[in-house]
């Protein structure tokens, strides 16, 4: 279910892309809303921050980062995703400045920052929770980093204000955090982050502490805003969902490395090794050894003996191990859709899990019992009977051979 | 439940109302609960809030002027002191009753030292009219047994004022017995001879107490046959006739003799004694004293006294204890700040030190707890004295010349440094526990938006800590404000607190009453204080732990 779920984002996500452009223009050709906020700047290719080989130790021992490379570049929406202990929140501390990389460079609009403590950063910061100073109101909150920046009263004022309404809470600038839900000292917090109109703004799992369906409206309001704006926006995440509804760019980090850098679909579709493709949604794997290589067909002998034909990724000689890995809902056993003389799989029907917009069915498919078919709730669609004999299928490049 | 109708309130099953029902069920957990409680709760209560209560009553119970001097003190009420004259020959005529009475019993120099409270030099005169206390009953001694030598015995005036359960009773009792039966007065005598009646009845109290002899036949005191002529001088003849009993003859001879016997005046014979009884002052001292309670100890506590003129100051040279309330209440404000400026940096090192680290220095700042109070101070003396290790430092290093060494201990600085010293960890926990509390993202997210190390200190850090400060203040201060040893050991004459006067009014002067209007006063004081800090700040805010 997931998966297609994830599949119905992707596309959405796309048709919002292509609008925020035109929402844009609008905004500066109005020139309502808030142009002070708004970075005339849209995203251009020239990298605007820079990891240049940042490692990163704490105890001298191990290296939590190891190696990293990333370029950001103007009004990028990247996020960093990653299982806990992977790296990523410490990558983002690294740019925020509260915690300095052991070695490398770190370069923001071309500047080596390394040496420049946090406050000079000008990089606007959402914390996991929140952080809203407990002792002020919201109005008081969201003029600190104006006041610190010794602007006048009546400016702050009218920033704080504009501000307020951009995120929909003006009405609630007399009110202590303390006094407002979870979902509303979010869209305090960013809109404290985005008050002195930094360029960069970092978010640190803003959405961690929400439940699931303000969860999900937040995810939007802040693409919004981020877009609206043009700002650069680095958002730190362990939910994939949000990492690919939200993102331009995903990097999917583990061990302290990254594991891939690419847009959502690409990393749904095409994940690049095995640990993103098990990380990304769900993942049906099958164990084997590559038979040999045609081009851009391996054929993958599983470990009962059975060949599949597969798209060689991580994969370059025959006899090397690899783990299969086929998207539940790219699997067919429709033998009339699949294309002619494609290796099929004997499987049996193991459970049939009706769930409304889908049908999940668990398979035995080469001695794996976990094996997952995916199907829309067409009226057409066959219903499998658990204990049914079938044989499944799939195209060759959506069954990608990667590292074992 | 089909007798619960719409109207009526509500009922549990058995048809008892409802909330009746609730009351009974929640009784017994409060029962229960209190039974848990009980024992620590008795225990605090008979070693901790009674003697307190009873202590701290001490300062407004003023019975030993009526008590002693009951017939006087009615008698004075009625004396204008303004008109600067001493009071008329009554007055003097009951004080020789009151006075040979109490001097009797040893109560006068009591009152002596209570009066001299009020009044310096009361004292003594007591003192001195209590030796001479035995000449005033002279005069009626000899008048009554010149008249009759019967009045010599005891058993006549046993007869004469007591009733006749009483004499009953004693002429069965033998001193085997145990003790004398309890007196009981002759109801006819008693009204018509009060004065005498009163002081029969302390007689035989004091035999009964003594129980050597009976009082029967205990020899009279003098002071009988003064009351006696003072009562029959103004009684009537039907009250008398009205007396019965053995002595009722005797008693109606002398109530016919003492018409023509020469007044005497025991004025003059008060004032032969001491000339103090011849001052208005000393006077004036016995009626602002006689009520029951007084403001006196409270006044005293704050240098004012109650004269004629109503409520003014004491003479210069007695005023102490507002000096010493000031400062003991300025220096625990000193020593509280030290506190904090001291251990506000060591409690934010502790919050945000790795747990293992922070564990150890948290045995550092617990270990003074577990030292004892009396051997750190001591150790202070060691630091501080002239000839001790800070001034033998400072002689070494060429900076302090050996002649001219700092005078470190025995004032006001050795009491602050050593009570700071010793509050330290009242002032670090409370700190460090608020401390703990604050997320370390705050100050990162004031810094993410453009705040100084400094700023985002002041105005995020320093604003949330304040709990803490507040809990940590208001311990150390009131730990401060009522501490003893510490200031009696190094703070020399300079450098006492209100306490160390309040222990010596217990101790040394055995002015309890002072002693306990000066720590009401305290109590009050530390009470107003924890008021005015929750109306401020408010006790919701101050964490403890």
């Amino acid at each position: 279910m997931k998966g297609v779920v994830l599949a119905e984002r992707v596309e959405n996500r796309a048709v919002f892309r292509f609008s925020r452009v035109k929402g844009l223009e609008r905004l500066t050709k109005s020139n309502t809303g808030s142009p002070n906020l708004t970075n005339a700047k849209t995203g251009g290719d020239a990298a605007f921050v820079e990891f240049e080989h940042v490692q990163k130790s704490y105890d001298g021992e191990t290296l939590v980062v190891k190696d990293l490379n990333l370029t950001i570049a103007k009004g990028e929406f990247l996020t960093m995703l990653g299982p806990s202990g992977s790296g990523k929140t410490t990558c983002l501390m690294m740019l925020a400045g509260f915690e300095t990389a052991t070695h490398g460079d770190i370069r923001l609009g071309g500047k080596p920052i390394n040496n420049i403590p946090p406050h000079k950063r000008g990089i606007g910061m959402v914390f996991q929770n929140y952080a809203l100073f407990p002792h002020m109101t919201v109005a008081e909150n969201l003029a600190f980093p104006l006041e610190v920046r010794g602007m006048s009263k009546s400016d702050r004022e009218a920033k704080v204000k504009r501000a307020l309404d951009m995120v929909q809470m003006g009405k609630f600038g007399g009110r202590r955090p303390a006094q407002m839900s979870g979902g509303q000292q979010q869209r305090v917090a960013l809109a404290r982050a985005l008050v002195f109109e930094p360029e960069l703004v970092l978010m640190d799992e803003p959405l961690g502490a929400l439940d699931k369906q303000l969860r999900e409206h937040m995810q939007f309001e802040i693409t919004r805003l981020a877009h609206d704006l043009g700002i650069t926006t680095v958002y730190v995440t362990h939910d994939q969902t949000e990492a690919l509804t939200m993102s331009d760019n995903v990097a999917v980090f583990d061990d302290g490395r990254i594991q891939q850098l690419a847009p959502p679909d690409v990393l749904y579709e095409e994940p690049a090794n095995s640990f993103v493709a098990q990380f990304i949604g769900e993942n049906n794997t099958l164990l084997g050894a590559v038979k040999e290589i045609k081009g851009d067909i391996a054929v993958v002998e599983l470990d009962d003996g059975e060949l599949i034909d597969c798209k060689p990724v991580n994969v370059s000689k025959p006899g090397e191990r690899t783990r299969v890995s086929i998207r539940p809902e790219r699997v067919e056993f429709n033998k009339a859709r699949l294309q002619p003389g494609a290796h099929t799989l004997k499987a049996e029907v193991l459970e049939f899990i009706y769930m409304g917009d889908i049908f999940r069915t668990r398979l035995r498919v080469a001695g794996n019992d976990e094996f997952v078919v995916k199907t829309r709730n067409a009226p057409d669609q066959v219903r499998l009977q658990p204990g049914a004999q079938i044989e499944i299928g799939w195209l060759p490049q959506d069954c990608r051979a990667l590292d074992a | 439940m089909s007798d619960t109708t719409d109207t009526g309130p509500m009922r549990a099953a058995d048809g008892t109302p409802l909330k009746k029902s609730l009351a009974r069920a929640l009784r017994r957990q409060k029962l229960r609960a209190l039974a848990l409680i009980a024992p620590l709760l008795i225990f605090v209560l008979v070693t901790f809030v009674v003697p307190i209560a009873d202590m701290l009553f001490r300062s407004v119970e003023n019975q030993i002027v009526s008590d002693t001097l009951p017939h006087t003190v009615r008698l004075l009420s009625s004396w204008d002191s303004s008109t600067g004259e001493t009071p008329d020959e009554p007055v003097y005529a009951a004080l020789a009753v009151d006075f040979q009475a109490a001097s009797e019993e040893k109560n006068h120099t009591k009152l002596g030292t209570r009066l001299n409270y009020e009044n310096p030099g009361l004292s003594s005169m007591f003192r001195k009219t209590g030796r001479g206390a035995d000449d005033i009953g002279k005069a009626s001694t000899k008048r009554f047994t010149d008249l009759d030598p019967a009045w010599k015995d005891g058993a006549t005036w046993a007869a004469l004022l007591g009733s006749d359960d009483w004499l009953a009773d004693m002429a069965e009792w033998s001193k085997d017995d145990g003790r004398q039966p309890r007196f009981s007065p002759r109801a006819e005598a008693a009204s018509a001879l009060p004065m005498t009646s009163d002081v029969y009845t302390a007689f035989a109290r004091v035999a009964r107490t003594e129980n050597k002899k009976s009082a029967v036949e205990t020899k009279p005191w003098p002071v009988l046959y003064t009351a006696l002529e003072q009562d029959l001088a103004t009684a009537s003849p039907e009250s008398l006739s009205a007396v019965n009993g053995a002595s009722a003859g005797l008693l109606q001879a002398a109530g016919a003799a003492v018409p023509g016997f020469e007044p005497i005046s025991y004025k003059d014979a008060f004032i032969d004694i001491d000339k103090g009884w011849s001052e208005v002052d000393s006077w004036q001292t016995i009626q602002s004293y006689a009520a029951r309670y007084t403001p006196g100890y409270f006044l005293n506590a704050v240098d004012l006294e109650k004269s004629p003129e109503g409520i003014q100051q004491r003479p210069e040279q007695q005023q102490i204890y507002l000096m010493l309330f000031w400062r003991t209440i300025w220096m625990s404000m000193l020593i509280t700040f030290c506190c904090l400026v001291l251990g506000y940096p060591v409690a934010w090192i502790l919050a945000n030190l790795r747990a293992s680290t922070a564990n150890v220095l948290m045995i550092l700042v617990l270990l003074p707890f577990w030292t004892s109070l009396l051997v750190r101070t001591s150790a202070w003396k060691v630091m501080l004295q002239q000839q001790g290790v800070i001034n033998d430092i400072l002689v070494w290093l060429g900076l302090v010349d050996d002649g001219s060494r700092l005078v470190l201990i025995n004032n006001q600085f050795g009491t602050i440094v050593a009570m700071t010293h010793i509050l330290l960890p009242f002032m670090i926990l409370p700190l460090y526990s608020v401390m703990k509390t604050i997320p370390p993202t705050y100050l990162r997210a004031a810094k993410s938006l453009g705040a100084t190390n400094w700023t985002a200190f002041w105005r995020v850090y320093f604003p949330q800590s304040v709990p803490g400060i507040g809990a940590g203040s208001i311990l150390c201060y009131i730990l401060a404000i009522g501490y003893y040893i510490t200031p009696e050991l190094v703070g020399g004459t300079q450098g006492v607190f209100i306490s160390n006067r309040i222990a010596f009014h217990i101790s040394s002067s055995l002015n309890w009453g002072l002693a306990a209007a000066l720590g009401s006063i305290l109590l009050g004081a530390v009470l107003l204080l924890y008021y005015v800090y929750d109306k401020i700040v408010g006790i919701d805010n101050v964490k403890l732990g």
